[in-house]
């Protein structure tokens, strides 16, 4: 039977259990289009790209499934470099498909031409430039095999709108891609790593995104459990062993980690780091990170093994079959020295507490993660509203944290939402933001509107680019250049504008009325929420400084 | 410093030296020397990247093996014989 080049991609998409895709047509997708018309597969019209993208960020972490997006060549293409980079950095399976100038045509800088392919090399974890029909039956299967394998991350397939066209007999068609099984565990290095673990006398377990891919939080929990390990994770791994604030559970480390979470990281001497990246904002300046520690650190991709910091003992392959292989090799242990040294640094060196003060943004958080229910998504923006969040909303479960963490996207958090919220229509989402990320992707309130999601926006205001705010006042003099906005919108009347019901808390008012009628009332809402503009993230480490060197945080 | 050969059988298409180089410029490797020619008949490409052998090359081979379009590696260290060509000379193209 014969199939355009279109139809074979609409096809093949289906079969892969697409149901959901996010984009905007153009003229070098129109084909595509044509043929989605008739699919099943309901698509999801953004408003501008960026934010197709994003929506299908918010699809894919929210779910672990590979999404898809839709977009045309040149600045549609473009337009998705900034979710491809996103998803890239924090391994998020992605499939975005573009529409390419006429094979024809390509090279003579024709309109709308861009070069998708060279683009996406820098951005994505694999690309195809498809040039010829038949090409696409093993293209498509293939873009999801790779993104889902191994280390998780985004495919770009660019399509030139000739071979959309094009025809091709099919007789057979090929079964979905697939994930390829993970490396086995080597019996060795595990063996080893028992032995650095049954040497250590302070030992701390350092966990991050890798491990939400993998599914792998409970695994952690029960090794850490088990063997009495301290544990820490990244902003990515927040939620990995439940609310934290314990001497089991030491929350997150890094630049806007606790005091004493930082303090003893100084002091252990094993780290176990699994799926982690040990990126700077993480580890402050490398060399001076856990300086007493040995290193185990195992990881899905073999590159990350000692690529900043030297491990003693590297595990290839997949974190939740390592652990699982660990668990019944490692003895059951107390650890209770260990764990009085630290919560003698925890009662030596206690944090500020900024959640009880009604004054402090932190109070606010804290109120809203009174409204979660279980199962719900917390999805934020980037900035200062992001790192309140991951300091003071008590996560209580992996993956619960939707958050652009390694690219730091502002504009990020409104259209991930929306995609958690598509994928996930029985679950609780709430967005939280802040006034200059809002404005990165605003448009996408109307994509809000139009899909009549049950998504709750709270949105901190500072009048400022908070972060870059604070680090002028404390790395720059107090030379405040660019960062204050002048001109405020009214944000209550922009969210009515797009039909999504609004209100703005008023100076010194408890947040909880508000809350409570944004909670109660189904379909999107937005509560605007003008805090304190000097109010920063603390503490704080200076970027390239090592993690002992703390601004802040400090119980007065 | 004493040079590396790493030995590369890619996917042969348009945009694979673009991938290859595009890795090297972004992670901050630098190529002594390249050759690159197709494997007729087989859809793919042998490619060979002339390297210092320094701290960074370990992590060279690492993200090389991870590329989907790098089908096998393989290193030779110059026991083999292989060596760098000097520069301004032209390198033969032994594979066909």
């Amino acid at each position: 039977m014969k199939f355009s080049g279109a139809q074979l991609v609409i096809r093949l998409l289906e079969r892969q259990g697409i149901e959901i895709i996010t984009g905007i047509p153009g003229g070098a997708n129109l084909p595509l289009y044509h043929a989605l018309g008739n699919s099943n597969i309901r698509h999801i019209l953004a408003r501008h790209e960026q934010g197709a993208g994003f929506m299908a960020q918010g699809m894919a972490r929210s779910t672990g499934r590979p999404a898809v997006c839709f977009a045309t060549s040149g600045p549609g293409a473009t337009n998705l470099v900034t979710p491809m980079a996103d998803a890239f950095l924090d391994s998020i399976p992605m499939v975005a498909v573009t529409g390419q100038t006429p094979l024809t045509l390509m090279g003579t800088d024709a309109f709308q031409e861009v070069d998708t392919y060279g683009l996406s090399l820098p951005v994505s974890k694999h690309s195809f430039l498809v040039r010829s029909v038949e090409e696409l039956i093993t293209v498509i299967p293939r873009a999801f095999e790779i993104a889902v394998s191994g280390r998780p991350g985004p495919v770009w397939v660019d399509i030139p709108k000739d071979v959309q066209t094009a025809e091709a007999d099919v007789d057979a068609w090929p079964g979905p891609g697939e994930k390829q099984p993970g490396p086995d565990p080597d019996k060795g290095t595990l063996d080893r790593a028992v032995a650095m673990i049954q040497e250590a006398r302070k030992p701390v377990f350092y966990a991050g995104g890798g491990i939400v891919r993998a599914g792998a939080g409970n695994r952690v929990a029960q090794l850490c459990e088990k063997n009495g390990i301290p544990l820490v994770t990244t902003l990515m791994g927040l939620g990995i062993g439940g609310p934290s604030g314990t001497p089991a559970a030491l929350g997150m480390l890094g630049m806007h980690g606790e005091r004493s979470t930082n303090l003893i990281l100084d002091q252990c001497d094993l780290l176990i780091a699994a799926g982690v990246r040990f990126d700077d904002r993480a580890t402050g300046k490398i060399e001076a990170f856990c300086p007493r520690a040995r290193v185990i650190h195992m990881d899905i991709d073999n590159a990350e093994i000692g690529k900043l910091k030297t491990s003693h003992c590297g595990i290839y392959g997949d974190a939740g079959q390592v652990l699982e292989a660990l668990i019944p090799l490692v003895e059951t242990r107390e650890r209770a020295d260990w764990k009085a040294g630290i919560a003698e640094i925890q009662r030596k060196h206690p944090g500020p507490g900024f959640f009880r003060d009604s004054q402090r943004p932190e109070y606010l958080i804290r109120r809203v993660g009174r409204y979660a229910v279980p199962g719900s998504f917390i999805v934020t923006d980037v900035g200062q509203h992001q790192m309140w969040t991951a300091q003071a909303f008590p996560f209580s479960r992996p993956g619960q944290l939707i958050t652009s963490g390694g690219l730091g996207t502002m504009g990020f958090g409104l259209p991930a939402a929306i995609g958690t919220a598509l994928a996930c229509p029985d679950a609780q989402v709430i967005c939280i933001t802040g006034d200059g990320s809002v404005l990165m992707n605003i448009q996408e309130m109307a994509t809000l509107v139009e899909q009549g999601l049950n998504l709750k926006i709270i949105l901190l205001n500072n009048q400022a680019l908070g972060l870059v705010r604070q680090q002028q006042e404390l790395f720059f003099q107090g030379n405040y250049v660019a960062c204050q906005y002048s001109q405020s919108p009214d944000f209550t009347a922009i969210a009515k504008g797009f039909g999504i019901p609004a209100q703005t808390l008023g100076s010194g008012e408890s947040p909880d009325t508000a809350l409570a009628s944004l909670f109660n009332t189904p379909g999107p809402g937005l509560v605007h929420i003008p805090i304190d503009p000097r109010a920063n993230v603390e503490p704080m480490v200076p970027p390239g400084a090592a993690n002992l060197e703390m601004i802040g945080g400090e119980n007065q | 410093m004493k040079t590396v050969m790493i030995d590369l059988i890619i996917n042969n298409h348009p945009g694979v030296l673009y991938r290859i180089s595009g890795l090297f410029a972004r992670r901050s490797f630098n190529m002594e020397a390249l050759q690159v020619s197709g494997l007729s008949g087989t859809g793919r490409s042998r490619m060979r990247i002339w390297v210092a052998e320094d701290a960074k090359l370990p992590q060279i081979l690492r993200q090389l093996e991870k590329n989907w379009d790098v089908l096998d590696i393989s290193l030779d260290t110059g026991s083999g014989g292989i060596e760098m060509p000097e520069p301004g000379t032209a390198v033969p193209v032994p594979f066909h």
